[in-house]
């Protein structure tokens, strides 16, 4: 086999059937998958969960991840966020012709590693490959199916006037890790991203307390975002305070030289949920059990002043207003 | 990094507010000239700090804002040019002209490249020696040094298909033209950190020494700013305006000889177009002879169409400190982030973006409640 990835690789002649048997199914086999059909035939029950999204980070690979782990682990937490259990995923790359197979190899590996670790199979694929130029290395899309649990019921409109705001932890290091490898704005210290599977965590959450009304993953757009979506979409205020929030000191220190609040900076391992308070300190117990929310936090409260609003209470104490994020704060993140 | 958290300690804070409380008796009114400054004044809530006696304005300290429409239009006319390739940084691109934007000749075809550095488009001047490259050159004395830097390398290297498009404005000239107009009755001005840390504090001397107002230089942490205007009251309060630098950190009284240097070597001044305040003498700068084969405006001579401005907008008067951004009709309602009718909405200087993002300057929860007891 050559060692890039050419266009008879997208023929579906001899390299296409090469490509996945070789370099796809070692990795990600599994009963459904193997056969190889048209479809991957499965059966479940109860209330599912449906979802789709498109990776197109840059750089593909980047300091604890890359764009592989990427696909994996936003897919999975896309399903999470409504309380569902992540079963199944479909994989589909559009390659540029170029692509070292060495690189393709260890994207799929680090598929592998994430799916093992998130309890998920991937039972579908596809591979496409388009001319150079026409596509920017390596784009992935993935779907997602899971089951929600009897009684769970979460949404971004279910916020209640009194209950808690937790965070799961430090806000702002996948968004800060992408830019620290982006050209020309190289820091000489290692920012790491913290893109990670977050099922388990939620399952923790959820055994700890079924009072959980929303929970959300900010990525693009950052807390802020998510905290004005929940704000709108349940027709309440929401208040945080601006020194209950974690941020690494790296994360810190990057976001004032390039002059970005990290509230509005992109996460890929963290949640927001908001829990009644009568549960709240049992979740949080529950959380800091696990290494992904370690660092949770409460970091505000639900309130009926000022709906559809996000206020906080800033480091020095007054209050202002929080908004969405507008335009474009970095390109292609995820 | 460690020294993030010590300049936003909130006990430290309350110390200085408190102190400022104390001391303030007479009313007064104070300008932040940079827009660096209102924003960081926005996002941690700092006028909600001071005592009713201390009203603060915002000022011209917006590179992107104070640039003419007329400017603006040559730089989209520059970019329309076949075989340019325009680079800029981040916040021109969506600033309206009167016709279009860059980011609009962009999508028509146009090369507009968004660059962090003048060094980086000295670059791109290298990798594409077929294409004339033209940076928009914008900013007060902070930038100037760098893109003079930009221009010696450009030379030394022999790169001779890069071009400055030079808009760049001097802030002590621009003070003195406010003052002059005496629209806005100032007490006080919180003197702009960076442009100080080239320029220096001798460079403001005539303001207190000819209109008796007071200059305190500023770094941009919120601890500073407080410690500013904490100095700013002292001096109104004693009645005895001078130039003081609570920024000590960065700012020398001399400046960065270095730096000024190199602005000296390569720029010679010249008047410059304001929006809002129109051409004020001695407060811009231009190339100089020695250097003019990088002179954008000589190498590429373009016919403009007469400029017009957005009816409505008030960003002249925004950046004169003769009006706040809710004064303006268009504010929330039409010109917003994702839609900007004036510069003031698009950069992250500007006074619109700030107040937009950051809430109104008054207690947010009060201007809330308000809001709801309209509808």
């Amino acid at each position: 086999m050559n060692d890039t990835i050419l266009l008879a690789h997208g023929s579906g002649g001899k390299l296409s059937h090469e490509l996945v048997e070789k370099k796809i199914l070692p990795f990600l086999a599994n009963p459904a998958l193997n056969k190889l059909d048209d479809s991957a035939i499965f059966e479940t029950s109860g209330r599912l969960a449906f979802t789709t999204d498109s990776y197109v980070v840059t750089p593909i690979f980047f300091p604890s991840g890359d764009i592989g782990k990427l696909a994996v682990c936003g897919t999975v937490n896309d399903l999470s966020m409504n309380g569902a259990r992540p079963l199944y995923l479909s994989l589909s790359a559009i390659i540029e012709e170029g692509l070292p197979l060495e690189e393709l190899e260890r994207i799929i590996q680090s598929i592998k590693i994430a799916a093992e670790e998130a309890e998920v199979s991937i039972i579908t694929g596809d591979t496409k490959v388009v001319n150079q130029g026409q596509a920017d290395k390596l784009f992935i899309n993935t779907s997602g199916i899971g089951v929600i649990p009897l009684g769970v019921d979460i949404s971004g409109a279910n916020a209640k006037v009194g209950d808690k705001v937790i965070l799961s932890g430090t806000i702002g290091d996948h968004g800060i890790a992408i830019m620290s490898q982006r050209e020309g704005l190289r820091f000489s210290m290692t920012l790491e991203s913290d893109c990670a599977p977050l099922n388990k965590l939620v399952s923790q959450m959820l055994e700890a307390s079924p009072r959980i009304h929303c929970l959300r993953d900010p990525t693009r757009g950052g807390l802020a975002t998510t905290l004005n979506e929940f704000a709108k979409q349940s027709h309440v205020g929401i208040k945080v305070e601006e020194d209950k929030i974690p941020v690494k000191e790296e994360v810190k220190a990057a976001c004032e030289l390039l002059g970005f609040d990290p509230i509005y900076v992109a996460n890929e391992g963290k949640l927001v949920a908001i829990v009644d308070p009568r549960d709240t300190d049992k979740v949080l117990a529950q959380m800091k059990q696990n290494g992904y929310g370690r660092d949770a936090a409460i970091i505000g409260e639900v309130t009926s002043d000022h709906p559809g609003r996000v206020i906080m209470k800033t480091k020095l104490g007054p209050s202002r207003i929080v908004d969405m994020l507008s335009g474009e704060l970095l390109p292609r993140i995820c | 990094m460690k020294f993030v958290d010590e300049y936003q300690n909130s006990e430290l804070a309350k110390g200085l507010a408190d102190r400022i409380a104390n001391r303030s008796t007479k009313t007064i009114r104070l300008m932040e000239f940079c827009g660096g400054h209102t924003h960081a004044i926005m996002r941690y809530g700092i006028r909600q700090l001071v005592p009713k006696t201390v009203e603060m304005k915002s000022g011209p300290g917006c590179p992107v804002c104070v640039t003419a429409t007329a400017d603006l239009d040559k730089a989209i006319a520059l970019a329309r040019l076949p075989e340019v390739i325009i680079t800029t940084f981040g916040d021109m691109m969506r600033v309206p002209g009167s016709y279009s934007s860059l980011q609009q000749a962009r999508a028509e075809g146009a090369d507009v490249r968004i660059v962090y550095s003048t060094m980086d488009a000295v670059e791109i001047a290298k990798t594409n020696p077929e294409r004339s490259i033209i940076f928009i050159g914008i900013g007060f004395e902070t930038t100037a040094p760098t893109i003079a830097a930009s221009i010696i390398k450009a030379q030394q290297n022999k790169i001779e298909n890069f071009h400055v498009l030079t808009l760049h404005k001097l802030t002590p000239p621009v003070m003195k033209a406010l003052l002059d107009l005496g629209e806005v009755k100032l007490d006080g001005i919180i003197c702009p950190g960076h442009v100080s840390v080239i320029i220096g504090s001798h460079p403001y001397e005539f303001i207190p020494k000819n209109y008796g107002v007071t200059c305190v230089i500023s770094g941009f942490e919120p601890l500073d700013i407080l410690l500013c205007i904490d100095k700013l009251v002292e001096q109104i309060e004693n009645g005895q305006p001078r130039v003081e630098i609570a920024y000590p950190r960065g700012v020398k009284p001399e400046g960065n000889p270095k730096a000024l240097e190199l602005m000296d070597e390569v720029f010679e001044i010249d008047g410059a177009n304001w929006r809002g305040i129109g051409t004020v003498p001695q407060s811009g700068l231009k190339i100089r002879k020695k250097y003019e084969r990088f002179d954008a405006d000589k190498a590429f001579p373009v016919s403009l169409k007469p400029a017009k401005e957005t009816k409505g907008c008030r960003c002249g008067d925004i950046v004169r400190g003769a009006a706040t951004p809710p004064e303006c009709k268009l504010f929330r309602k039409v010109c917003t982030p994702e839609r900007p009718v004036g510069p003031c909405m698009v950069s992250s200087e500007g006074a619109c973006a700030a107040y937009y993002q950051y809430g109104p300057p008054e207690n947010s929860e009060g201007f809330l409640e308000r809001k709801r007891s309209k509808l």
